[in-house]
């Protein structure tokens, strides 16, 4: 047993356990879980535990009010994906519970390990339609991996024993504990212990030897391998293990969104970003590889194209730890189950050392082919107007690959992770299984309070700043030293460029009349600066760095700039666009 | 190619598990055409009989991702050779009818049905067999007119000389 009361209890005073509110469990539960903060937002069917929370405040756990509930789940992601710990979400019942909802599916589809807590109405209110009660569990349901209405107060400290197991263990994901408020008052012996196992979950299945001997055959006999890298490298703290493999055999390797910063920018067998906005040489090489190896990813729609015209000619050999994944969307040759950072060692160990210097060659001419028609112009722009690539460069040179990356969604996301340089692992943060605009203000609060001695950056749009733009309120108040990057091209930018492209131009609703986001900030005590001339830009750029609190750099970028390249919607990898 | 698959879930006995497993099939448009709930033959574990008219390749995935719920312990799917299957169909029928005709006496007699209740009213006869079996019974009585019919799920066990969920048991060390 080990709980704080356990160790008052050695210190030779406290009895056994300890008579406690259900609230206050709540509160003793997360710290022994190692919590150090929360997000959240108060209301009546909460309101127990944030007067616990009062107490418990100061010394041990730190609160940070969202401004919209929403905020408060991405703020949550944002810690979780830097920091690698479960991020801890609280907020009331009916639309505090509601709200939460898009943060939560934007968990699951980027198996984002968190723990919410709402409040419901008191058990004997359940089912009456009583103020403010929702469904919370069957409107969660389908978006968590697990969920679970607590009724009693000796119940608490089970649950949230079982919730932090489930979220963080195997593939991670978020988890609901619904807490009527009568179970928040009410008193019981309260006693912690630790879940190290649920009889009917096994989080990671065991790695089969006999599935290490055929990949390795296969990769052996390669001609024309190619890795690709999923978030599950990191969500396996597997990048040393990948490194090892992929510098014994040779292999060139490109990541998924998620899997960005799993392998160094700058590393030589780093190919690049696969899919729709990905880069050359990863998208045609899938099609005319002869071994895919796919590590920790799922084979989403926006990396595989047309799937039905994807990667037909190789041999596909899938390392994962989720057995629903496998055979998914694409049919596997050789599939390894299992924990990555378990089976890429074994199988590190059965494939024999190679270098695939041709092979890598073809990718470098992609890149030469890439950087002329694409590239270039994006980064070092010959035309009067700012690109948003060149923004994205000069901060590269600033931050030199250290800096985490928040991202909104649009055309800044493609663009900030096709050109932002990397050295560390978990340097992103960005949705990308739900593509969830108004994600990047409030996670890139949590990422800061997750990793609070690195510099994290947020790149956001006009129109996804809008969404969640009030979260500068809690930037403001907890003096959160987000550094906010704002690409204004006044249009939704990535659905313009689909008008553009495959709707003969007619921007219908994109375009937008935007506020004076300087004076917002201002008005929020946050200095900023907008620039519109590129010789104002590094400068600017300094400046922000260097300013020590939160900062919002607004540059106005080409109103009608595309991202490519780009894999139309339908298209195989291969028919993939430069222009 | 579309055919007549059944779904076995082994779970814990949980709240909302029956919630959590049929999104998963209506999120993918299948249809569930039958569902039974009951007891395994292992003590505290619930069994989940699902029958499903789809393809393999969506059965497989839909049992995948039933088998991840984390309440759920093993799944698996098999086709109608693979399991003995039965299902229960019980018939009200008016009395009169019963009385008037000589017929239905027979179509019980033949058709290995039995009558559970008679009154002056009405008549329940239950069947058990294989869905067209009790169908059939339903067509012939109706002709006299069936007032309520209900059938259940399909119960099936398999083929396998043990319950399929002993072997991942064994596996996590549990001990019943
Ligand atoms: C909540 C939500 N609503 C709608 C969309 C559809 N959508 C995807 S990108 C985009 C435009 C984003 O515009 P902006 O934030 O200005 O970024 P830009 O593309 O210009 O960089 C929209 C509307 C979405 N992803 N999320």
């Amino acid at each position: 047993m080990d709980t704080l009361t356990k160790k008052k209890e050695d210190e030779g005073q406290a009895p056994k356990t300890k008579r406690i509110t259900g609230s206050e469990a709540i509160i003793l539960s997360l710290i022994e879980e190692g919590v150090e903060v929360i997000f959240g937002y108060p209301g009546g069917n909460i309101m127990p535990v944030y007067d616990a929370l009062y107490h418990y405040q100061d010394k041990h756990i730190r609160h940070i009010l969202a401004r919209h509930e929403q905020g408060a789940a991405h703020a949550a992601q944002g810690y979780a994906r830097v920091s690698g710990k479960v991020g801890v979400a609280l907020a009331t019942s009916g639309p505090g519970a509601t709200n939460l909802i898009t943060g939560i599916a934007d968990a699951l589809l980027d198996s984002t390990p968190l723990v919410c807590i709402t409040g419901q109405v008191g058990s004997p209110l359940l089912g009456t339609d009583a103020f403010q009660e929702t469904d919370v569990i069957g409107i969660s349901m389908p978006v968590t991996k697990w969920n679970v209405l607590v009724t009693k107060a000796e119940d608490i400290p089970a649950a949230i024993a079982k919730a932090f197991y489930i979220a963080k263990s195997g593939r991670p994901g978020p988890v609901l504990i619904d807490i009527t408020k009568d179970a928040q008052f009410a008193q019981f012996d309260y006693e912690y212990k630790k879940c190290t196992s649920v009889r009917s979950y096994i989080p990671a299945p065991k790695v089969e030897a006999s599935k290490i001997e055929e990949a390795a055959t296969i990769i052996n006999s390669a001609q024309k391998p190619f890795a690709l890298i999923g978030q599950g490298v990191i969500l396996g703290a597997a990048e040393a293990e990948l490194r090892a493999f992929l510098e014994k055999t040779g292999i060139p390797a490109a990541w998924t969104l998620l899997g960005n910063s799993a392998l160094p920018t700058d590393h030589p067998l780093n190919v690049g970003m696969l899919g729709m906005h990905g880069n050359y040489g990863p998208n045609i090489k899938s099609n005319e590889c002869d071994v895919l190896i796919a590590i920790g990813m799922r084979f989403d729609d926006r990396v595989t194209g047309d799937v039905k015209r994807y990667a037909k000619q190789a041999k596909v050999i899938h390392l994962e730890i989720d057995p629903a994944e496998v055979d998914k969307n694409v049919k596997t040759t050789v599939a390894i189950l299992g924990d990555v950072k378990e089976s890429l060692p074994l199988l590190t160990e059965k494939v024999s050392a190679n270098k695939h210097e041709a092979w890598m060659e073809e990718f470098k001419k992609c890149a030469e082919i890439e950087f002329e028609k694409v590239i270039k112009h994006d980064i070092f722009p010959e035309k009067e107007g700012l690109t948003m690539g060149e923004v994205i460069r000069k901060i590269n040179e600033k931050t030199k690959g250290e800096a985490v990356m928040v991202t909104d969604v649009g055309q800044q996301q493609m663009i900030a992770s096709r050109y932002f340089k990397f050295n560390k692992t978990r340097s992103v943060v960005t949705s990308g299984g739900l593509g969830t605009m108004g994600f990047g203000l409030p996670a890139a609060i949590g990422a800061k309070l997750g990793a609070p001695d690195r510099e994290v950056i947020a790149v956001i749009g006009d129109g996804g700043l809008q969404m969640t733009i009030q979260e500068l309120g809690t930037i403001f108040q907890d003096e959160v030293p987000v550094k906010i990057v704002l690409l204004n091209n006044t249009f939704l930018g990535m659905v313009r460029q689909w008008q553009q492209l495959f709707f003969d131009k007619r921007y219908s609703s994109t375009p937008l009349i935007n506020p004076d986001f300087i004076a917002i900030a201002k008005a929020y005590c946050i200095a900023g600066e907008k620039v519109t001339d590129r010789s104002n830009l590094e400068a600017a750029i300094d400046t922000m760095l260097n300013h020590k609190g939160p900062y919002l750099l607004e540059v106005k970028v080409e109103k009608e700039d595309n991202v490519f390249p780009m894999v139309p919607a339908g298209c195989s990898v291969s028919e993939i666009r430069l222009e | 190619m579309e055919q007549e698959y059944f779904i076995t879930a082994f779970s814990e006995n949980s709240i909302g598990l029956l919630n959590r497993i049929t999104i998963i099939f209506t999120r993918r448009q299948v249809n569930i055409e039958s569902l039974n709930v009951s007891q395994s033959s292992i003590h505290g574990i619930h069994k989940f009989t699902i029958v499903v008219n789809t393809t393999r390749e969506k059965v497989e995935k839909v049992t995948k991702q039933i088998e991840k719920l984390v309440e759920v312990l093993k799944a698996f799917y098999h086709t109608s050779e693979e399991v003995i299957q039965q299902e229960i169909a019980v018939y009200k029928v008016k009395t009169e009818a019963l009385m008037n005709s000589k017929e239905i006496e027979n179509l019980v007699r033949n058709s290995g049905a039995r009558i559970l209740e008679i009154t002056p009213d009405y008549t329940v006869i239950e069947k058990t067999g294989y869905k067209s079996e009790t169908q059939e019974l339903f067509d012939k009585l109706d002709q006299y007119g069936v007032t309520q019919f209900t059938r259940s799920g399909t119960v099936a066990v398999t083929k396998n000389p043990k319950e399929l969920l002993t072997e991942y048991l064994k596996e996590v060390g549990w001990k019943a």
